[in-house]
């Protein structure tokens, strides 16, 4: 978080609270300052489509929360009509007038004067994969395909651990050059990547089986499906370079390095 | 309208209605394609030897008289797929399908509800539940009617435009078809009885007419269910298609789980559009009467919603759980693919009926003389339902432009990426649950103090179980994030118990908590604002879109397969229809539906209208006119 945007914020709040503000002014703050620090609160910023959802979820739950009772109804509409009725309030009522048209046109030129960027990124995360693929003419079932070496861990350890050893090797020959030292996604060519590659340290490889990830990398970017797309720049179908136990052992790699283990098949499973 | 006009009127529908009808058919007929199908050997069709005289196909057009002899040669053979002009045929069977489902939910629902109502009406002597059970009864004839009018033509139309799909169904499901007819019949019978039967025999035999009639639906939904879970989960076949056990087949994986969701989600649905009936009524209200009558209605249908709705996420979510257990495929295409984002519309329309139910409640407090102390506590909820929405809102395959996601540090935001998974979800809609069960809770105390000695206690004790729930719930929920998939998964079922014990024994405390309870204010029924009905028909249409669009992502999820992974669609319809798209078909049905189910309501509404000829007396104000033929009249109700 950023700490000054917070406490500006809840400096805002101080003195609202001190001044025993309306509960118009109230509704006011709390949809401002809640957007301000969704927008601008955060060390990495939160992007504009889930802004929009978080803020049509406060609207909502503000407009519910002052016509929730008779009294708040009349808190926030007292002020409303006494603006609008009242002489006194005659200039800033037409200033009022004239500034919402202007907003909203001020709002359209810059909107407009916006330069071209890149359309939206709307690939999903983990697109599905196919429910078989032949890697090395081979067909491998996905849905019940579990990594070669993956019961070692319990029969044999030390064998287990030279294929993880052979796992590292094979990620640092070919992979780290993408995807970083630290398997974070940051590795050297990042910037000229598009998309970026796949931190596998934020957990999200937990949640999956390890046969998608050998899915994921035998095909690489040109064998994802429609909604993995768009992309100018993707991973190699790895097939074409590594073995098939290679891959396998990547994979064992990359969960033994982030601590995490392959989504498991449940007890009493389906197929 | 005057009456010559009327009776001009009437053959004019009845020829527009003809001509629609053989356009229609002619139009089907020219439309037959010959396109390659996969269609098991074992499914495919027995296709007839071809005799000197061949029947014609089902829908093509009989042969011309005058080219006898090239139809006469033509051997018989099985069209795969046929064309609805403009809309296609999937959009044409999709919204068959789905009004048909709407108006079964409905006639299964109406049942469920009138038969508690009716029971509380008995053991509590109150007549007004009997009278509200009998008034919500009286829509089931006419919707009964649309179900099955509904049902035959989609059974039609799967026959004419998925013939070869339709064939293998029949050829798999073949023996459940004459029970489920059967059962149809039970439920006429069931039916009627219960409706034209009240008031005429004993309560306990009426409330036994009432349960076979419950049971009756049940089991037509249960037989009706297999069919379509088999398409998306088959079992009982072997891979090519044929059948090797047909009890495997309907007890398929997703069959049991998609019977309890659609039970719970039929009462919650049926309550939604019962408390939309009443509030349209209260909207029309003339007197004050009348606006306390449909209040209290629409509160009560409003509790069986609500109530039927709070564990219908937890019967979702095992349904989920069983479909990826079935097929990791099929369940990243639901959470992680194509679909993931209709999750989210999912979970801000479900939030959006959380808050609306929340927000009614809250509106009702306004209705008892004292409510103020509780409004006070309002914000506080208020800020947990709009935290633990947000959460279930957040996206895990989120939306950003190239800059947005270099910023972040990848496709992964590192705070909200947290709040994209189930661990979060979960652990969101059980506060989200509990915090709709407080205000109910307080709605309930509203106007009321304990008397009881150990009052303090009772609500100390409350309190207590309140927060160890709440607390117990995010407890597993952070724990999820440590642990693996399998162990993950597995934690929901204590959240959901925690959560479900807080709500019994909350609820079991405040019954002997409030016995004999000093009142402070009556309650008002029909001094609500206008808002509140408003807020009524937004749940149920929230309910009705919401229903559509799951039906969607539940049939989508196969996307180029009729049956998943035995037989190929290979229509010109075999992919995913875009989620605009989507939400435009069912947009247009929802609205649909409601048009016909406010034809219900008209229809329904002209048993309490005077007779025809009875207005003629009034019209022309005089008594000597030719007596009312017809009975019904207002007395009856």
């Amino acid at each position: 978080m950023k700490i000054l945007v917070v406490v500006a914020v809840l400096v805002v709040f101080g003195v609202l609270r001190l001044r025993r503000a309306s509960l118009l002014a109230w509704a006011g703050a709390w949809w401002v300052g809640l957007y301000v620090l969704l927008r601008f609160g955060f060390t990495a910023p939160i992007p504009s489509s889930v802004v929009t959802i978080y803020m049509g979820i406060v609207t909502l739950a503000i407009l519910a929360y002052v016509t929730s009772s008779e009294e708040r109804r009349g808190d926030v509409s007292g002020p409303l009509v006494r603006f609008m009725t009242e002489r006194r309030y005659t200039p800033l009522l037409g200033a009022t007038i004239v500034a919402i048209p202007a907003l909203a046109a001020a709002n359209v030129y810059v909107q407009m004067n916006v330069p071209l960027q890149p359309p939206l990124f709307s690939r999903t995360v983990h697109p599905a994969s196919p429910s078989e693929i032949t890697v090395h003419d081979a067909k491998i079932n996905l849905d019940t395909a579990e990594n070669t070496f993956l019961h070692l861990e319990r029969s044999n350890a030390a064998e287990y651990r030279q294929h993880v050893e052979n796992g590292r090797r094979v990620y640092y020959r070919n992979c780290v050059f993408c995807h970083g030292d630290n398997l974070s996604g940051n590795g050297m060519f990042v910037h000229g990547l598009d998309p970026i590659p796949t931190n596998f340290t934020d957990g999200s490889i937990a949640g999956l089986r390890d046969s998608f990830l050998l899915w994921r990398i035998s095909k690489g970017g040109p064998g994802l499906p429609e909604e993995g797309g768009p992309w100018d720049t993707a991973m190699p179908a790895w097939e074409k370079i590594l073995k098939e136990e290679e891959m396998w052992e990547a994979i064992l790699f990359l969960y033994d390095f982030t601590g995490q283990k392959p989504r498991a098949r449940e007890a009493g499973e389906h197929k | 309208m005057n009456l010559r006009l009327k009776v001009l009127l009437g053959p004019v529908a009845v020829i527009a209605m003809f001509v629609a009808v053989v356009t229609m058919a002619s139009v089907l007929a020219s439309r037959a394609s010959q396109e390659p199908s996969s269609t098991p050997a074992a499914a495919a069709a027995q296709t007839p030897p071809a005799t000197a005289e061949p029947a014609p196909a089902a829908g093509e057009a009989a042969p011309k008289a005058e080219a006898p002899s090239a139809a006469q040669s033509k051997p018989y053979e099985e069209v795969p797929y046929r064309a609805v002009p403009r809309v296609g045929s999937r959009v044409a069977i999709w919204m068959v399908a789905q009004l048909h489902l709407l108006f079964a939910a409905f006639v299964l629902a109406i049942p469920i509800f009138a038969l508690i109502v009716e029971a509380i009406g008995y053991k509590t002597g109150d007549r007004r539940y009997d009278r509200l059970a009998h008034e919500f009864t009286k829509l089931l004839s006419v919707s009964f009617s649309l179900t099955a009018t509904f049902g035959a033509a989609l059974t039609f139309m799967l026959i004419i435009l998925y013939p070869k799909f339709t064939n293998y169904m029949m050829s798999v499901f073949s023996p459940t078809f004459l029970p489920y007819v059967l059962l149809f019949f039970f439920e006429a019978f069931f039916l009627y009885t219960y409706y034209y039967g009240w008031g005429k025999f004993h309560p306990l035999v009426h409330l036994g007419l009432g349960l076979g009639l419950n049971v009756v639906g049940t089991a037509i939904m249960f037989i009706a269910n297999s069919w379509l879970t088999f398409m998306m989960s088959p079992r009982g076949v072997n891979s090519t298609g044929a059948v090797i056990n047909v009890w495997e087949a309907v007890n398929n994986f997703t069959w049991m789980p998609i019977n309890v969701h659609r039970m719970i989600a039929n009462v919650a649905f049926g309550g939604s559009v019962a408390a939309a009936y009443a509030a349209f009524k209260f909207l029309q209200a003339e007197t004050d009467e009348e606006r306390a009558h449909y209040d209290w209605m629409g509160y009560i249908g409003n509790f069986v919603a609500i109530s039927a709705f709070l564990p219908l996420p937890f019967a979702g979510y095992w349904l989920a759980k069983e479909i990826y257990a079935y097929s990791q495929t099929l369940g990243l295409t639901m959470m992680g693919g194509a679909f993931s984002w209709l999750f989210i519309i999912q979970a801000v329309l479900i939030g959006n009926l959380f808050l609306a139910a929340n927000y009614y409640l809250w509106l009702g407090m306004g209705r008892v003389e004292g409510a103020q102390g509780f409004q006070k506590v309002i914000k506080y909820l208020l800020a947990v339902i709009v935290l633990c929405f947000m959460v279930w809102a957040t996206p895990r395959s989120i939306i950003a432009t190239v800059s947005e996601i270099r910023a972040m540090g990848g496709s992964s935001h590192p705070i909200l990426g947290f709040l994209g998974v189930m661990s979060a979800k979960n652990t969101a809609v059980n506060i989200l649950i509990l915090t709709t069960f407080m205000s109910f809770l307080l709605y309930r105390r509203t106007g009321k103090v304990a008397t009881v000695a150990w009052a303090k206690k009772g609500h100390a004790a409350q309190l207590t179980i309140f927060a160890a729930a709440a607390l117990f719930v995010i407890f597993l929920g952070v724990y999820g994030y440590f642990v693996e998939a399998t162990v993950r998964i597995k934690l929901s079922v204590p959240q959901v118990l925690s959560v479900l014990f807080a709500m019994v024994s909350i609820t079991a405390i405040d019954v002997f908590l409030f016995r004999h309870a000093t009142r402070t204010g009556e309650v008002r029924w029909g001094k609500m604002p206008v808002i509140s009905q408003y807020v009524l028909i937004f749940i149920a249409v929230t309910f009705t879109w919401l229903m559509g669009l799951m039906g969607y992502v539940r049939s989508g999820l196969r996307q180029h397969w009729h049956v998943y992974g035995v037989i190929r669609d290979r229509s010109p319809d075999a992919f995913t229809p875009t989620l605009g798209f989507a939400t435009q078909v069912v947009s247009v049905t929802v609205l649909l539906f409601f048009v016909l189910i406010g034809f219900v309501f008209w229809i329904t509404s002209l048993h309490d209208r005077p007779d025809f000829e009875e207005r003629g007396r009034v019209r022309h104000g005089s008594d000597d006119v030719t007596p009312a033929v017809s009975s019904g009249s207002s007395a009856h109700t």
